[in-house]
């Protein structure tokens, strides 16, 4: 678990790491810890799955990818599991999940697809089709046709921005 | 951007080592000098291709709270709805899709609680149904977008 250093350490680094040689030495500097206990730290953090990824946070739209889909099944309750593995397994999905049916909403298998255009997205969702033997299930595909908000989740306590990638 | 910039985004999506001098050595990968390496992050941070440079977080972890919501809002009202949604802090990620469902919106709280509360006042002005799909299971993906 992390204690209350860690979480000074968390706060510290989550609005990015400074741009130098010795990041985690300015970084410590801040919190009156060394680059030795800093860099320890963050690595216990992120065999933990605390932190799940340290690089760089990328904007899609910039970089060409116009195209975001997020599809949605209806699966059997004894194969989505086996079904989210597989899918999760290929290079062009970028988020898979399952979530709750709602009324008038019964899909609980959740993918996302960053693709430059719509053709590449449904072809690559054919792949995925054929390859997972999707297509019996009820499903739905919903493009994104405007962004409104992309930003990190603001936690005012901890004063600490968390990036989200659902 | 060019060539150098894509194979500088496309190396950090996968990690950035925590070691004393970790640009010098992501630098030496990239068969860059590491005050270059430093320089093109400086300027992929400020165009915007970059929103950040960190770390990203296990919300559920720190006891935040992440939920993917929708709701149905009527072409007649969809940018007023839009609008009432995105002024809420919790709301971290909006977008229009093309669906009756056609808002969804990820709310990023500190607290279950707090998020009850936040989908308790978005229903109450917008006047809509608020869809709320938290996640049961997480599927590993690589995420790599490739620039």
């Amino acid at each position: 678990m992390a204690d209350a250093r860690d979480l000074d350490l968390l706060a510290q680094v989550s609005s990015g790491l400074p741009l130098c040689s010795r990041p985690y030495a300015q970084i410590g500097a801040k919190l009156g810890m060394d680059e030795a206990e800093v860099i320890d730290r963050l690595a216990a953090l992120k065999a933990q799955g605390l932190i799940k990824r340290l690089g760089v946070v990328v904007k899609h739209r910039p970089l060409g990818y116009r195209a975001n889909a997020m599809i949605v099944w209806n699966a059997p309750d004894d194969v989505i599991k086996h079904l989210g593995e597989h899918i999760s397994r290929f290079s062009f999905v970028t988020l898979c999940y399952q979530r709750p049916k709602q009324p008038e909403w019964p899909y609980n298998l959740y993918c996302m697809i960053h693709g430059k255009d719509r053709a590449t997205v449904l072809a690559q969702l054919e792949q995925l089709d054929d390859a997972c033997g999707l297509a019996a299930f009820e499903r739905q595909i919903l493009f994104s046709r405007r962004c409104f908000k992309q930003r990190g989740a603001v936690y005012q306590t901890q004063k600490m921005a968390v990036s989200v990638d659902e | 951007m060019d060539d150098i910039d894509r194979h500088i985004i496309n190396t950090l999506q996968t990690g950035f080592p925590i070691c004393d001098a970790p640009y010098r050595q992501v630098a030496e990968a990239l068969n860059i000098s590491e005050s270059e390496l430093l320089a093109r992050l400086k300027n992929l941070l400020a165009d915007g291709t970059l929103t950040r440079f960190g770390p990203l977080y296990n919300a559920e972890q720190i006891g935040g709270a992440l939920t993917l919501a929708a709701v149905k809002a009527p072409l007649e009202r969809f940018d007023e709805i839009a609008g009432i949604i995105n002024a809420f802090p919790e709301v971290a990620h909006n977008y229009a899709r093309s669906h009756a469902l056609n808002i969804w919106f990820v709310l990023a709280t500190e607290t279950p609680e707090q998020q009850q509360r936040t989908i308790s006042a978005i229903e109450q002005q917008t006047g809509l149904t608020v869809y709320n799909m938290p996640k049961l299971k997480e599927y590993f993906v690589n995420l790599n977008l490739k620039a």
